[in-house]
């Protein structure tokens, strides 16, 4: 089972959710990895404490020019969407930032005067969090290809049992990076006018790409009903409320497992678990008997 | 004229409350949403939409069905894996998913009976309005849409026209989580960056990666530890740790549910309570405007 922890509005508790679903699943015996797809600000590791045993660079492909071969006809401008190649006076000029490495300078090159390089914009790292096998993504500083070592870090991934994705918070590109080949997401939010409007924005974005998906409420005693009224006209189902506990806030701010500090949430998660399994198969015979009533899509 | 922007790294340490804060505090003043993948400013601040606008941020591939002789050229060039024959129905040429593809046009060329559409896709929309606190730019991209850093530098470039058309003091911009592309879009060259983080140890782990970013492009940077009693040993940690990287403390702002209840409210802090939270993010505006000179 492949599920992504998902939320639009940021600091609504997808890393808590993630680590501390994690660990109750590793305790029960299961085989768990999880990545931390948030590589702009990863946070994971601050309360699973991994030991990191392998590190390789995530990388982009970018063009470089063959100057003897080069001419300077400028095609490889032309065909450029993104401006990442000028030709100045027969010179050909690449801003490797700009390079989303789609290849049509090589491809229609008439001299062939184009190899492709790869250019380092992050870094993944690998290891084991107890039984936990940990794998998380950092973008390197003023770099903007994020989806690029999100992928990076999917492509590291092994095929567990369980596959736990925290992803970063939005709707936009590198959220669709970390949510797409997901067989389930969880979307975390607060019972807040901020929470429900970014909540309904990524609602949005997982029916856009047809998966199944269920709401986390997290500070559910904060705010108002709203939330969980949206969540009620939609027909969503809300498996997981966590409330507004100081003590969690406590063992959050030192970087502490919220079920280590306070075993009574232990069967929280363990409950929300088998909701999104029971869900998650009923999704699987609405596709072979449709029919059936399923959640989310 | 000055730019201020508000980012935080971490999401949800209050960067929009705060922002909303000092759009009743500032005078003469243009507001500007680059939050644009999750904008929450105008629950606050009532924009009565004035001017709205198609945004596009680049073409996407289409295939023509009927003069497409499914050769495949084009999912064999296609490095973004998004062309594929459908699964069901109509299966008999492949379609492009607009969510994948990044409109690199490498199919369009490829395709040896040009079969294949390529034109500006429309991924959502902004809006100049107008608010009781003064003029705001905003903006809504489209469900799964990228390019949002092209639309946060539209925006502010906006925001930067009706300051200078109307003689406004201040732009005051309400930036992304993150430090990728576009919190990059919303902060080169402005004048200010202030970020709103937590007394946690994601929050101080995160400003770190902020701070570097923002002297990565040279711009002056000050922190503000929102919540900052719900750890103060943490938030003086953070606080000298930024310092340690040239970025001053402006202010900290204490716990206090009023924040929630003003958002509830859809008011700002500062006209929801006179309590001592407002004082805090009053003293964090003067600091701001004591940093600009």
């Amino acid at each position: 089972m492949k599920i992504t922890i998902a939320s639009g509005k940021g600091g609504t508790g997808k890393t808590t959710i993630a680590t501390n679903l994690a660990l109750v699943l590793a305790d029960k015996g299961k085989e768990v990895e999880l990545l931390d797809c948030d590589v702009e600000e990863p946070n994971c590791h601050i309360f699973l404490k991994p030991d990191i045993e392998s590190k390789i660079p995530a990388t982009v492909t970018m063009p470089k020019v063959i100057e003897e071969k080069c001419t300077g006809c400028g095609i490889c401008g032309e065909v450029c969407e993104y401006s990442a190649i000028a030709v100045v006076k027969g010179k050909v000029l690449i801003f490797p930032e700009l390079c989303h490495g789609c290849g049509a300078c090589k491809l229609f090159c008439p001299e062939d005067a184009f190899v492709e390089v790869s250019r380092d914009v992050g870094l993944i790292e690998k290891g084991k969090a107890g039984k936990i096998s940990f794998i998380q993504g950092l973008l390197n500083i003023g770099e903007l290809m994020s989806p690029a070592v999100i992928s990076g870090v999917k492509e590291a991934a092994g095929e567990p049992e369980i596959l736990i994705v925290d992803s970063p918070p939005g709707t936009s590109c590198p959220v669709i990076a970390a949510v797409k080949d997901a067989e389930f997401v969880l979307l975390v939010t607060e019972p807040t006018p901020f929470g429900l409007n970014d909540l309904e924005l990524a609602v949005g974005m997982v029916r856009e790409l047809n998966i199944p998906f269920a709401v986390a409420i997290n500070r559910s005693d904060v705010g108002n009903d709203d939330v969980k009224e949206y969540c009620q006209r939609e027909g969503i189902e809300i498996v997981l409320e966590i409330p507004d506990d100081r003590r969690i806030a406590e063992a959050y701010s030192k970087g502490k497992m919220a079920i280590r500090e306070l075993p009574d949430y232990r069967k929280t998660f363990e409950t929300c678990w088998v909701t999104i399994t029971d869900l998650h198969q009923a999704v699987l015979r609405e596709k072979q008997h449709p029919g059936e009533k399923a959640t989310g899509i | 004229m000055k730019e201020i922007v508000v980012i935080s790294g971490k999401g949800g340490t209050g960067k929009t409350s705060i922002v909303a804060s000092f759009a009743a505090l500032a005078d003469k003043k243009v507001l500007a949403d680059c939050d644009v993948d999750a904008a929450d400013l105008h629950l606050v601040l009532n924009p009565k939409n004035e001017r709205r606008e198609d945004f596009s941020g680049g073409k996407k591939a289409k295939i023509v069905e009927d003069e497409c002789i499914a050769c495949d050229r084009c999912i064999e060039e296609c490095r973004f894996e998004a062309i594929a024959y459908p699964l069901s129905e109509n299966g008999n040429v492949p379609a492009i998913d607009p969510i994948f593809c990044e409109g690199c046009g490498v199919c369009v060329r490829v395709c040896p009976v040009e079969a294949i559409s390529f034109e500006q896709a429309v991924n959502g929309e902004w809006y100049v309005s107008s608010t009781n606190y003064g003029p705001m730019v905003h903006a809504k991209l489209g469900m799964a849409e990228g390019n949002s850093g092209k639309l946060v530098t539209l925006i502010r470039q906006e925001a930067r026209d009706i300051a200078e058309k109307e003689g406004l003091e201040y732009i005051i911009v309400d930036g992304s989580p993150g430090i990728g592309c576009p919190v990059i879009a919303s902060i080169t060259g402005s004048d200010l960056v202030v970020v709103v983080t937590e007394p946690t140890l994601s929050g101080q782990h995160d400003l770190l990666r902020v701070a570097e970013l923002t002297a990565h492009f040279r711009i002056p940077t000050v922190v503000c530890v929102n919540k900052w009693d719900l750890n103060p040993d943490i938030t003086e940690q953070i606080e000298k740790e930024a310092e340690g990287l040239g970025v001053k403390a402006a202010g900290r702002v204490r716990y206090d549910t009023a924040i929630t209840k003003a958002q509830i409210v859809k008011t700002s802090v500062v006209e929801y309570t006179g309590g001592a939270v407002s004082e805090d993010i009053k003293s964090l505006w003067r600091n701001v405007i004591y940093t600009l000179g």
